[in-house]
């Protein structure tokens, strides 16, 4: 996994609540054996018309937020299947980081795993990012992991919330299921130790 | 004196290998579901490491997603999906694990078959790449659905790392009246709660309504679960979950079942328990449910009136519910009898067993699927199409003008080309009316099985109280 520490880079508005993960990557596209190419197929239900040529009005579409490595999202955002195909799609796509008012349990999970940054704001925040992007699309907000401090185009700050664990994860690019492995000896007690019991 | 446990608590507990001071749990997991779908990268994380599977015994295999429903049979499947469909066999003939595959008498939609085969049993933590392995915790044991990392490290080491999440308990009370069903109480319940709901929390359902459902009802139930957003949905074992498990092919025998039996009977919750958070519906007021949005919580009773967004506060909320009503184009205000209606499906790991079967059966039963409606009735299983033949309740759907298919998931995700055409109205037995979710530009109205048959037969969205065998004499 690919360390998180500090993140500078533009945003695109997504101010939506509910966000499920058929629409950040339909079932159709989950047919392959691989985690590439999947960004094509990102949002690709919103993205392009019936005739498959982009919608000009879809935020993604729109030029000025082609470089946008931040989403900004409203509640909820993952809600749905279990896929991984989505934060691989939001990664394969450009992004590393999605700030929201909430996150669904497994989204979050998947994305903390792939080194993609889901940030929990204030509806307040979310709102404002969001407006800061659709007016200035060329501004940059900084997202600093070790401090768990985002950086406003106004120069305010604001913290958000992280567990101990991931953000060790993600500040060193730690592998979990090293970790997991590396409790050989405390899972094979276990599993004697319930046999034992039967 | 010892804290009173809930259900929840106790299997945690039980399974909680190691966890450091701040550190998520490594826990142990008893059954590993898998499935073409989201397992095909965890195999490969797995040959990337030189990792073995450490359990190949524990982990059982399926095909479901992508598969044909017309034949059992892969050469009418695209390539794409063949390719993902022969990768899941490879990677199970590599690792040594057992797979239902296209000739398997068996064979079923992931969360069918387990049940079935008598493999989720109480008590046990069992996980799948899958977010409606909640329906697993209707035999109380903690089902959740993980991504493909978590996938590969279930094989790797047979452990999870997890945050203790919440408990929240959800009492349904009173009893339902005829006509409605396991599905409106869990509708009613994301309805009143939210698609967010539940997040962060696991569910336990409990209450008279709860004790008073059949198991495959009580799937239907825990099913959704994470339609509320909940990690997981737990039902308490009782003599309902004994009686159904009893002599299935993996459930204990002999002494083992007795003393299996004697140590399930210590799960439930003890008096006195503390939940984090609480709600109680009365099931006696519920009405047959249905949604009219691109999300579970969308929801109302079939005789409700679709919500005006001019009367919500929130802005994103009002601007979601107006993207909503515009994809669905329908009118606040406006009701959903009478409807029109261009296909109704009957099937998936929500409804897609025997029971559901029977009662979307028992509305078509000596009616005709009505013209210009398309009604395609999957079983959840090999196993359940063959009870269901049995029965001749293939005869009823076909001579009313029904597809009547072979098992998988089919159109309720839409991944192996049954799928809506864009515009198309459907009813489903299924848990997701998200956009396009049963194919581009296609929606959903989510409803009961009893309640996609009375849609189909009368040709439009409709109310199966008046079609009740015996709704006459009672009218």
């Amino acid at each position: 996994m690919e360390a998180f520490t500090t993140l500078q880079a533009t945003m695109a508005p997504m101010l939506r609540h509910d966000v499920d993960t058929d629409q950040i990557i339909p079932a159709r596209y989950l047919r392959g054996t691989t985690r590439a190419g999947l960004g094509e197929g990102l949002f690709a239900g919103w993205r392009y018309g019936a005739d498959g040529t982009p919608d000009p009005g879809f935020v993604l579409n729109r030029p000025e937020f082609a470089g946008a490595r931040i989403l900004v999202v409203g509640e909820n955002f993952g809600c749905g299947s279990s896929r991984e195909h989505a934060p691989w799609a939001l990664l394969d796509y450009g992004f590393r980081a999605v700030v929201g008012i909430s996150f669904a349990d497994i989204f979050r999970n998947n994305a903390l795993k792939n080194g993609l940054l889901p940030v929990v704001v204030a509806p307040e925040v979310a709102v404002a990012l969001a407006q800061w992007a659709e007016e200035k699309p060329e501004t940059a907000i900084t997202i600093d992991l070790a401090t768990q401090a985002l950086t406003l185009p106004d120069g305010a700050r604001v913290q958000f919330p992280i567990d101990a664990f991931n953000k060790r994860c993600l500040l060193e690019g730690m592998d979990q299921l090293g970790y997991l492995l590396w409790h050989e000896d405390a899972i094979a007690r276990y599993e004697r130790d319930r046999e034992a019991m039967r | 004196m010892t804290t009173p446990r809930t259900l929840f608590d106790k299997i945690w507990d039980a399974h909680v290998v190691a966890q450091e001071e701040g550190g998520p749990a490594v826990l142990y997991v008893d059954l590993h579901l898998i499935h073409e779908v989201t397992s095909p990268q965890a195999f490969t994380m797995l040959r990337e490491r030189g990792l073995p599977v450490r359990r190949p015994e524990r982990t059982v295999a399926t095909m479901d997603h992508a598969t044909p429903t017309d034949r059992p049979d892969l050469t009418l499947a695209d390539a794409v999906a063949v390719r993902q469909l022969r990768q899941l066999a490879e990677n199970c003939a590599e690792f040594g694990i057992r797979l239902y595959d296209m000739e398997s008498a068996e064979r079923g939609i992931v969360h069918v078959l387990g049940p079935e085969q008598g493999l989720t049993q109480p008590g046990m933590t069992i996980v799948c790449g899958d977010s409606h392995t909640s329906t697993h915790g209707a035999f109380g044991a903690l089902a959740f659905g993980i991504g493909t990392s978590e996938v590969a490290h279930v094989l790797a080491s047979q452990c999870l790392l997890q945050a203790r999440p919440k408990t929240f308990l959800v009492n349904f009370e009173g009893e339902l009246q005829p006509g409605v069903t396991a599905k409106d109480m869990i509708l009613a319940l994301i309805a009143r709660i939210g698609v967010g709901g539940g997040k962060g929390h696991v569910f336990e359902y409990a209450g008279s309504a709860v004790r008073a459902l059949s198991m495959e009802e009580r799937m239907t139930l825990c099913n959704m679960s994470i339609e509320a957003g909940a990690r997981a949905g737990l039902i308490a074992p009782d003599e309902t979950t004994f009686s159904y498990m009893k002599g299935r092919p993996f459930a204990p025998q002999g002494a083992a079942w007795d003393e299996a039996v004697a140590r399930w009977r210590a799960l439930p919750s003890d008096p006195g328990a503390a939940y984090d958070r609480t709600v109680t519906i009365d099931v006696s007021e519920l009405a047959p449910m249905i949604t009219y949005g691109t999300n579970p919580g969308m929801g109302l009773p079939i005789t409700g009136r679709i919500p005006d967004p001019s009367t919500v506060t929130d802005e994103t909320a009002r601007a979601s519910l107006e993207k909503a009503l515009g994809y669905m184009d329908l009118q606040p205000g406006a009701g959903l009898l009478g409807h029109a209606v261009d296909v109704v499906f009957v099937g998936s790991c929500t409804n897609g067993r025997l029971s559901d079967l029977r009662a979307a059966a028992s509305i078509v039963a000596g009616r005709r699927v009505a013209e210009g409606v398309r009604m395609l009735v999957v079983p959840g299983s090999e196993t359940v199409r063959r009870q269901a033949e049995a029965e001749g309740l293939d005869r009823i759907f076909r001579e009313a003008g029904a597809e009547w298919r072979y098992a998988g998931c089919s159109m309720c995700l839409a991944m192996n080309g049954d799928q809506l055409a864009p515009g198309q109205y459907a009813v489903s037995t299924t848990n997701r009316n998200f956009e396009g979710r049963q194919g581009p530009g296609g929606r959903t109205f989510l409803a009961s099985p009893l309640t996609a048959a009375a849609s189909a037969v009368m040709g439009h969205v409709a109310d199966p109280r008046p079609l009740l065998a015996g709704a006459g004499e009672r009218a």
